[in-house]
């Protein structure tokens, strides 16, 4: 069926073989990177969105030394390159957990790469979020707060009918390109040996060295993850915005 | 008056006490750390800290060159220039740089020793060390996110003073260079500032290609002495610097470019 076109371009048979997603082909290591890199952003996106709401409210209504040390963690975070954040979070981070295990009499366990990426990428992201959430929290006009307080909501009440909806559009485009830092921040990983889509791909290019046909495929995948997830914010966006003001 | 309102800033109670237990936490790590093997590696670390710098100001400079052409054809050029501008915008914005660099290093550069006329060419020399496939490799990522800028920040200059231009008789290119460059670029210049310490938190990735920047050295100290914490610290702490120092930079730079400028 392909024939004519592996006529027309010598080199196309190699690769497809190599791509293959039974063994001899890496295909199937390249997905499995693939799968762990979009857990380890979903998770990382998640618990930056928490950090960054958590953040962002501490921010705009703590006290002067919760807004203090929240000016220093975004400050240093969104400073200091994400590589030493994860190496100085990831080896600390083992390290006083199992320090803390070993003060408990327990034994010091090995801790997973899923975990460690998700809880360092997360920590880098909550920085960033709670930027993007503070500016459109911010942008809620006070009226609405007003309102909603003389209708005799309470706060938690209030900052879930109130002011995540009205923000929501003003925060997606932020957070959107946050999702897309996340995708690819998650390439990091393949430094410290946790083998994400970035790591299987040199072990495979490495290993049969077809450099161009699996740093090319890779390329497809994470441009096929972030031009999928801009669709989707895209549609979000349009769900949200729907009943407001253009702009 | 500025200072007066510095001093009233930090010397409020909470303030002085975050300052001291900063301090004591410096002293601290001064006296309870390791930091002996800084004199061996001090001369290493300088030529890693100017390696950084120089990677950073080339492939911002040849980054910011690309991106204006980038940015030019995807505001206002026929589609055929738009279209592959706005490709090659999309597929950097749209892929992790490490794995750019190694399709770089590892495919480009193993390409090449096929080769012979290559091989003999004068350029051979420096296509057979790591550094140039960095700074390609970081050059065509800063290209690919300040182009998306650059198209903004030419989109937003008011179509009317292009033709109160073309009505004073002047030249295509003198519209380009005195009216419609300078406007785009000061509304640029605030998210290329934050573009630009972004592209620094972006050079260590090029030690994973040989490049001994201050992040490699800081790995080698790691790897000889067998100290983790310290180097790292003392890493971040130097990157926050030159961090720092590049918004300062891109301040004064701002307020010079808004000089005569309405609010």
């Amino acid at each position: 069926m392909l024939d004519w076109l592996y006529a027309l371009w010598p080199g196309l048979e190699t690769s497809v073989g190599l791509l293959s997603l039974q063994p001899p082909g890496w295909g199937g290591n390249l997905l499995r990177g693939a799968w762990a890199s979009v857990q380890i952003s979903l998770g990382a996106f998640a618990l930056g969105l928490l950090i960054g709401t958590a953040g962002a409210l501490g921010k705009l209504h703590g006290g002067p030394v919760t807004r203090d040390l929240l000016a220093v963690y975004t400050v240093v975070v969104r400073a200091v390159p994400e590589l030493i954040l994860i190496l100085i979070l990831y080896y600390a981070g083992t390290d006083l957990l199992n320090q803390a295990l070993r003060a408990l009499g327990q034994r010091p366990v090995e801790i997973s790469g899923v975990v460690a990426g998700i809880a360092v990428l997360g920590i880098v992201q909550g920085a960033y979020a709670t930027e993007v959430l503070r500016g459109a929290i911010q942008s809620v006009p006070r009226g609405q707060h007003e309102a909603a307080r003389a209708y005799g909501m309470g706060p938690v009440q209030i900052f879930r009918r109130v002011t995540i909806p009205a923000m929501l559009p003003l925060a997606l485009p932020g957070l959107s390109n946050l999702w897309l830092i996340a995708t690819k921040d998650t390439a990091l990983l393949a430094i410290v040996g946790f083998s994400e889509l970035t790591l299987e791909t040199r072990q495979a290019a490495g290993s049969t060295r077809a450099y161009f046909t699996f740093f090319l495929a890779a390329g497809a995948l994470y441009l096929l993850m972030t031009l999928l997830s801009g669709r989707i914010f895209g549609w979000i966006e349009a769900r949200y915005r729907r009943g407001q003001a253009s702009q | 008056m500025n200072r007066q309102r510095i001093a009233q800033e930090v010397f409020v109670p909470h303030r002085i006490i975050m300052v001291a237990a900063a301090l004591g936490l410096v002293v601290w790590a001064a006296l309870a750390m390791r930091w002996d093997w800084i004199a061996r590696y001090h001369d290493l670390a300088v030529q890693g800290i100017w390696r950084t710098l120089w990677l950073l100001g080339l492939s911002c400079l040849i980054g910011f060159a690309l991106a204006v052409p980038l940015g030019l054809a995807q505001a206002a050029g026929p589609r055929f220039l738009a279209a592959p501008a706005r490709a090659f915008c999309t597929v950097i914005r749209g892929t992790p740089l490490l794995l750019q660099l190694w399709l770089i290093y590892f495919g480009v550069g193993s390409l090449f020793p096929q080769f012979p006329w290559i091989r003999e060419s004068e350029l051979w020399p420096y296509l057979r060390q790591a550094w140039p496939y960095a700074l390609l490799a970081l050059s065509l990522s800063f290209a690919g996110y300040e182009g998306e800028v650059m198209r903004g920040a030419f989109k937003s200059v008011a179509g009317g003073q292009l033709e109160a231009a073309r009505s004073m008789g002047m030249g295509r290119f003198a519209i380009f260079r005195r009216i419609w460059f300078p406007q785009a670029l000061q509304r640029a210049l605030p998210t290329l500032g934050g573009e630009t310490v972004l592209q620094l938190k972006a050079t260590p990735l090029v030690a994973t290609i040989t490049v001994i920047e201050i992040y490699a050295v800081s790995s080698r100290v790691r790897q000889d002495t067998f100290i983790i914490y310290e180097p790292l610290l003392l890493l971040a702490v130097i990157y926050m610097v030159i961090a720092g120092l590049l918004a300062l930079a891109f301040k004064l730079l701002e307020q010079r470019f808004n000089r005569g400028m309405l609010g």
